[in-house]
């Protein structure tokens, strides 16, 4: 039986873990679940995943497979036969949402970063236009893919509403401390509402972080950064 | 098979990458060069979001980013496949061109032609060509017996960067260092595919040398 036969590495808060837990839960797949504690690096987490040293990485078997979005693709191919395929059958369809997912990752979400980091009021607005900017490119990306249906991936959750979706906990956070609502309905109303749906869906919703949680991670790394920045 | 368009620039490793996967499933297109200092309108209707190259147009459908243009090309053509079949070949072959993209493409860039006396910055690449090298151990290609997408995406590390290294007299790959990748190289560029997507290295040397001098390092 492959039960332990497949364990994860990683961290609650962290987005791109919560990417695969939801999609093993939704190819029921039992695993092995290892949190790694922050700041360290444990050796098999040194060992499978020498290049960049960070999670989630996947084992399964003895095989480590590394980067959210390629292990999420790697369980929607081994595990084809549980539940509807994440990626569209059509290749077009497909395309598209790997290209969304790659603007999510490569372009969307590291403005999010900077505004953690930006000191500026300037700056910040800056920013949270851009971040707004991008919510309106993303929300006709969903009017696009969803084809009047739930979600990114039509009647269920497919790799784009993961690729995004995962993001949720900390969009709230981030509202939360800025005060700046950022999935506005007034400007994204499709996608307010398929954020609503996603959180509370079944399998998400025991995998997101609360938002009031992730305010206290981001508290003590910023804690943390402070004490190294002023004792150096 | 409807109509295949690639808006590229010939010179872009980029745009390359698209050509060697259409020819090498032996699929007909139309290749528009761009003049990136005068986008066309076209181009930016098809890319609206980058407004890069390059940009595969099927039957009037825009795929934008080369990586996901390779994956659509081999999921929408069968033959010559670029990528295995095991989901764990597959992963690993994903990773690599993640790999190359993300973390080497940059690092090469500035160490051969942005910051290329910058010392700390080829060390740098040397470290992530080292990865690439130890990964080549055993292999023809990276695809194996065959080219395959993570061969395709480092086409800058096949091609390009021997070109830049002659004009510059940079020493950063280099058979003593590197000989799996230089010998990859080889292999790889022995293609007639690849050398039919690849503009001619004269011209490459010519633009080259003019944009270096036009642009001297940091």
């Amino acid at each position: 039986m492959a039960t332990s036969d497949v364990k994860l590495l990683g961290a609650w808060p962290s987005p791109y873990v919560n990417r695969v837990q939801i999609v093993l839960k939704l190819k029921s797949v039992d695993y092995e679940y290892m949190e790694q504690s922050f700041p360290g690096k444990s050796e098999l987490l040194l060992k499978s995943n020498p290049v960049y040293k960070k999670i989630p990485v996947l084992i399964h078997g003895d095989k480590p497979i590394c980067e959210s979005l390629i292990i999420v693709q790697y369980i929607d191919e081994v595990w084809n036969k549980n539940g509807p395929s994440l990626l569209p059958s059509d290749p077009y369809d497909c395309a598209m949402a790997r290209f969304w997912a790659a603007y999510i990752d490569d372009k969307w979400f590291p403005i999010m970063g900077e505004l953690r980091k930006a000191q500026e009021e300037e700056a910040k607005a800056t920013l949270i236009k851009q971040a707004a900017e991008g919510l309106v490119l993303l929300e006709e990306a969903f009017l696009k893919c969803s084809k009047g249906k739930d979600y990114f991936g039509g009647e269920s959750i497919g790799y784009l509403d993961i690729a995004l979706g995962s993001f949720l906990g900390w969009i709230k956070a981030g509202e939360i401390m800025s005060g700046v609502k950022l999935l506005d309905e007034t400007k994204t109303p499709g996608l307010v509402q398929w954020a609503q749906r996603f959180c509370s869906n079944d399998v998400v919703k025991d995998v997101l972080p609360e938002p009031e949680k992730l305010i206290e991670v981001l508290k003590m790394i910023q804690a943390r950064l402070k004490a190294a920045a002023t004792s150096t | 098979m409807g109509e295949v368009k690639v808006f590229g620039v010939r010179r872009s490793p980029y745009s390359c990458r698209v050509e060697i996967a259409l020819k090498l499933k032996g699929i007909k297109y139309d290749f528009i060069e761009e003049d990136l200092s005068n986008k066309s309108p076209l181009l930016l209707k098809y890319n609206p979001v980058h407004k890069k190259i390059p940009v595969l147009v099927h039957n009037e459908n825009p795929i934008a980013e080369s990586l996901v243009i390779l994956e659509y090309i081999e999921e929408t053509w069968k033959g010559t496949p670029i990528l295995p079949e095991d989901p764990y070949q597959r992963a690993m072959a994903r990773f690599w061109s993640k790999f190359i993209d993300e973390k080497c493409m940059p690092a090469l860039l500035k160490a051969a032609v942005k910051e290329r006396e910058n010392k700390k910055a080829i060390e740098e690449a040397a470290e992530l060509l080292k990865i690439l090298e130890n990964e080549l151990e055993g292999k023809k290609f990276f695809g194996g017996d065959n080219i395959g997408l993570v061969d395709i995406v480092a086409d800058f590390i096949g091609y390009w960067l021997g070109l830049i290294q002659h004009v510059t007299g940079l020493e950063l790959l280099t058979k003593e260092k590197f000989p799996n990748l230089c010998e990859w190289s080889h292999e790889f560029l022995s293609s007639s595919i690849v050398k039919e997507s690849f503009p001619p290295s004269d011209h490459l040397l010519e633009y080259i040398r003019s944009w270096l001098s036009a642009n001297p390092s940091k």
